[in-house]
């Protein structure tokens, strides 16, 4: 006769001593772990749940302006530190950590209409109402001396936006025309100018570093190479835009902010059609940034609301707000891709999470790991109506779920009427157009 | 040559060798400075031996260079893994793109389907490191292995098994049934006549025992070892394991068999008036009550892969219930008579089931098919499946264990047998032990059983030797994954199957569940207009004007398609004609 039974050592199962940690034996075995699906989308909808419940967006509200904000932006080399610009022509400069004001520098009569970052971090750029652009050193002046612009330049028009080279010592102004400025001189080396009066925002590239965009107030969008004479080509919409940010990793496309409450990415090799419309705010849509992963994006509207969009989805993932925040001027992505930027028309600054539900400060490995298994379960049931129907809701501000409704039915009978136009006309005279091609009228070389 | 020896040792050990080697003069060639400034030269050294063959030293040299060369790993890339460990982990059918899917589509599914391939593998690879065995028992040249006793094994294995195999002499109180709790330490027994006790039978430490004074038809463990439920002559009620009363629950009455399905928390009960009825013992809120409408259920199973529970009636019919329905999800006539027991395995393919025409039958409840059935001259009282696939079957006074029963081949000599001194009323295998548990007529039996339990069992799931703090932790987590009641069904894996409704069963829906048609169109309505054009029959002229659109729209296309058909056969057909072309139709484009 041969036999064996079953037998266990409990020292093999059991932890030695109460200081060690408990002996955990797997063994994965499917038949050993029933009702792996529905278990698993339990799991799903829990996280789902919890993500929900601990999605506090709000970090901080800056204060101390004392009128609207009009600009931000970030240092270029250091992450706690932003420069913001007010109405009244104040320039800040702040400490993101500390959650304070390190310094207040009066430096335009009017409005601050733009700020840049030096690409060193040494200085920064100023431009205003009273036609100047100053330079500033990031450095404050030593106690008792008085804070003066290393240098100004006084303009013949009023600049609306500026914007620095990433490499060399060049910068770009808007205003009546787009004028490149060498930071030696005092005049500009080239200006650029296609028929129209004024423009509200230039960008430069950040990869393709020569090549520039623009907002143009007759509702175009004009893109240039500083190494030619002339501007390259434009592309004219329905409606003006009012910033426009590049994809800082997919420097082909960039976003803008549409006055018809839209955002389009377009694609400058194919300026025809945009690639996306993003549609959710339900008034103007006044400033753009790409997140520095250039897979999300975030804006600001004249709704009071800050939305994150994907880069290829049509609607928002995200909506921020608050009972007090006004109008949202202007809206940045800091450069650690964790928080986002708000400035508003009620002087304060905001700081929002990037990432609604994430723990902020250091976690432990086991607390990652359970965010990432988290993470991996709702994307893989995200289609289930339950976990969708979670995940998707937001709480939004009264009037911004009644001027969503009423967009709705307006396109809806918009679409109403078309059709019937359609229907009672020669076939083919009412030509079908998607959404995409509505907003673009014309591109001119 | 001379410079690929110090080479080799300096790549192989490092630094120090560098460090005693006198510095470099200007006359010396460069040696071994970089491998690419090298390689010239050494073809150029291989070329020449080749030409005229040089000394011995040389030659040994370019031998050991060549063997380096030629030299490869015998077992190349990972190491292979038995296709049949593959398939143990496998879990569905592969994903298959259609051709005209898109691009990003494509890319998602491909790197899922790598990411789980990448899991199964690792999965099986782990499989080595299990520690355990199981448990097997051989017997000699002409030797049936079911006439070795028990005692004999007993004596056989060591101790601790060997006091496995124990006998609790009960004879007041008698018949008993019993239930191992799922990590396979506790024991509840529960006598006819009011004798209940729990105990860790490893340790053969008495939890609690106590009479309650009524007849016991039967008892549970909950989700831990801290709670059972104890079916007595009216109500349903629940105890700690101090033996406290915690619950009588009195909407549930008559019950004769209870079933726990644990990744539910729900408590299963049929009782003598044929109602079934669910219990969530995480809230106490009674689930679903279902009358079943076929007399007393004394035959109770769950199918432990998908919850489903399966009652047997006394006119030879096994019946699937979940508590979403009112209806039976599935009805087998399974036997010439009553049934008298049934058990599924754990992988919830077999069902055995024993019937008044003594017979054993085994059913592949996927297909819900028979496979084989055998008779047994006294037909079986009590059937047990174990974790390995053994079959335990009570007739009378004696069990039975079969092996090999799930297979598609009947099987005739029952692999133990052991003869007990009363009638045997309730019997079940212990979790991830080689141990059949037996409650009969004088008391408690626990029998070894080679080769029945699961070795290898897996702690986040049900670990016998786990410490109070990990039971709680466990509980905490098992309450917060419960399965919700509504997701039982016939196939678990349903959740994770594409929906493919048809369109017309989603309008559906979204009709019942909005109230009204989205997709309706709405009734033409005549606009009121003035000056007595709005009389009656006016406005019965203008809706006519527009009564049928869709029809005249349709059937104004199919006119239009109808002619243009007929259109090109004549032209085909004229070209048929003029099949003697002309010279000039050469020149016709």
């Amino acid at each position: 006769m041969k036999v064996k039974v079953l037998c266990r050592n409990p020292d093999d199962y059991v932890r030695e001593t109460t200081r060690d940690i408990q002996r955990v034996p797997r063994n994965y075995d499917p038949t050993l772990h029933p009702f792996e699906v529905p278990r698993e989308y339990t799991r799903a909808l829990n996280a789902t749940k919890l993500e929900r419940v601990f999605a506090k967006p709000f970090v901080a509200s800056l204060d101390g302006h004392r009128d609207g904000i009009s600009c931000i932006t970030k240092h270029a080399k250091s992450l706690s530190t932003i420069i913001s610009g007010a109405c009244d022509g104040e320039v800040k400069v702040w400490n993101l950590t500390k959650q304070e004001c390190l310094r207040t520098v009066q430096a335009h009569e009017g409005f601050v209409r733009g700020i840049c970052s030096r690409f060193c971090g040494t200085s920064f750029f100023t431009v205003g109402d009273d036609k100047t652009i100053k330079q500033w050193n990031m450095e404050a002046p030593g106690y008792g001396v008085r804070e003066e612009p290393i240098n100004t330049i006084l303009g013949k028009a009023v600049f609306t936006g500026i914007d620095h080279h990433q490499r060399e010592g060049t910068f770009v102004t808007c205003g009546q025309t787009v004028d490149i400025w060498d930071e030696q001189r005092s005049s500009p080396i080239r200006s650029f100018s296609w028929g129209v009066d004024s423009f509200s925002c230039v960008r430069y590239n950040p990869v393709e570093t020569e090549l520039l965009a623009s907002c143009a107030s007759d509702r175009s969008i004009v893109l240039y190479d500083t190494r030619e004479s002339a501007p390259l080509r434009k592309v004219i919409m329905q409606l003006r835009s009012n910033t426009l940010c590049w994809n800082p990793m997919e420097a082909y496309y960039f976003t803008c902010a549409n006055e018809d409450y839209n955002l389009y990415t377009y694609d400058i090799r194919n300026l025809d059609v945009p690639v996306n419309v993003h549609m959710d705010h339900v008034s103007a849509v006044l400033d753009v940034d790409y997140s520095p992963t250039g897979r999300e994006f975030v804006s600001a509207s004249f709704d009071k609301t800050v939305r994150i969009f994907p880069k290829n989805q049509n609607h928002s993932r995200e909506v921020y707000h608050t009972k007090r925040m006004q109008h949202v001027i202007c809206v940045r992505w800091s450069a650690d891709n964790k928080y986002v930027l708000s400035g508003s028309d009620e002087m304060n600054i905001r700081l929002w999470k990037a990432n609604a539900s994430e723990k902020l400060g250091l976690l432990s490995a086991r607390e990652k790991a359970a965010a990432n298994y988290n993470k991996k379960l709702i994307e893989k049931f995200q289609h289930h109506p339950q976990v969708k129907r979670i995940a998707r809701h937001r709480h939004v501000p009264r009037d911004v779920l009644k001027q969503k409704r009423e967009l709705q039915e307006m396109k809806e009978a918009r679409r109403r009427k078309e059709q019937n136009v359609r229907k009672h006309s020669k076939p083919g005279s009412v030509p079908l157009l998607t959404e995409k091609e509505k907003h673009v009228v014309a591109v001119v070389e | 040559m001379a410079a690929v020896t110090p080479e080799m040792l300096t790549s192989t050990h490092v630094e120090k060798m560098n460090k005693k080697k006198p510095p470099k003069r200007y006359w010396e060639e460069t040696e071994n400075t970089d491998q690419s400034q090298r390689r010239p030269e050494e073809e150029q050294d291989k070329s020449e031996q080749n030409q005229n063959k040089s000394t011995v030293k040389e030659r040994s040299l370019k031998r050991k260079n060549g063997e380096r060369l030629e030299k490869k790993d015998p077992f190349p890339g990972e190491a292979p893994i038995p296709h049949k460990q593959l398939q143990k982990f496998q879990r569905g059918e592969k994903c298959k793109v259609p051709a005209g899917a898109c691009k990003r589509l494509k890319e998602v599914t491909a790197s899922s389907e790598a990411m789980s391939e990448h899991a199964q593998k690792q999965a099986a690879r782990y499989d080595l490191l299990l520690p355990e065995d199981a448990g097997l028992l051989e017997g000699d040249e002409d030797e049936d292995t079911n006439t070795i006793s028990q005692d004999d094994i007993a004596d056989a294995v060591d101790i601790t098994s060997g006091s496995k195999y124990f006998n609790l002499h009960l004879s007041q109180f008698g018949p008993y049934r019993l239930d191992y709790s799922r990590t396979g330490r506790h024991l509840l027994v529960g006598g006819k006549k009011g004798h209940v006790a729990c105990m860790d039978w490893q340790t053969k430490d008495l939890m609690c025992e106590m009479n309650v004074m009524e007849t016991v038809n039967d008892v549970k463990w909950l989700h831990t070892e801290a709670m059972f439920a104890v079916a007595q002559k009216r109500w349903l009620y629940i105890y700690d394991s101090k033996g406290v009363e915690l619950h009588c629950v009195k909407k549930f009455n008559d019950v004769l068999r209870m079933q726990f399905l644990p990744y539910h928390f729900l408590l299963a009960t049929a009782s003598a008036t044929g109602f079934l009825q669910y219990l969530d013992v995480s809230v106490g809120k009674e689930v679903a009550a279902i009358c079943t409408k076929t007399g007393r259920l004394d035959v109770m199973a769950q199918n432990p892969h998908n919850a489903v529970i399966h009652l047997g009636h006394p006119n030879g019919t096994i019946s699937l219930w979940s508590p979403n329905q009112k209806e039976p999800l599935a009805k087998m006539l399974c036997h010439r008579g009553a049934v008298r027991s049934l058990t599924v395995d754990k992988t919830g393919t077999y069902m055995v089931t024993s019937g008044l025409d003594r017979k054993i039958k085994v059913y592949d409840i996927r297909a819900f098919k028979p496979l084989h059935s055998c008779f047994q001259p006294a037909g079986a009282s009590c059937l047990s499946l174990s974790q390995r696939g053994l079959l335990s079957a009570a007739t009378g006074d004696i069990v039975q264990v079969y092996q090999n029963v799930l297979g598609s081949s009947p099987v005739s000599k029952p692999y133990m047998a052991h003869r007990l001194r009363g009638q045997i009323w309730g019997l079940a295998y212990c979790p991830f032990e080689d141990v059949l548990g037996i409650g009969h007529g004088e008391g408690f039996t626990s029998m070894i059983v080679p080769g029945a339990g699961e070795p290898n069992f897996d702690a986040l799931d049900a670990n016998p030797y786990r410490s109070h703090k990990q039971r709680q932790e466990w509980e905490v987590k098992a309450l917060l994954e419960k399965v919700q009641p509504e997701l039982i069904g016939l196939d678990p894996g349903q959740l994770s199957k594409v929906d493919q409704a048809s369109f017309e069963q989603r309008h559906k829906e979204q009709v019942e569940a909005l109230g009204f048609d989205p997709l309706a169109k709405d009734k033409f309505k005549p606009r009121r207009k003035k000056k007595g054009r709005s009389s009656a029959g006016a406005i019965e002229k203008r809706k006519r004007k527009v009564a049928h659109e869709d029809q005249r729209d349709e059937i104004r296309q199919s006119v239009q398609e109808h002619t243009e058909r007929e259109k090109e056969l004549k032209e085909k057909s004229k070209e048929k004609k003029l099949g003697n072309k002309s010279t000039l139709d050469r020149f016709r484009k």
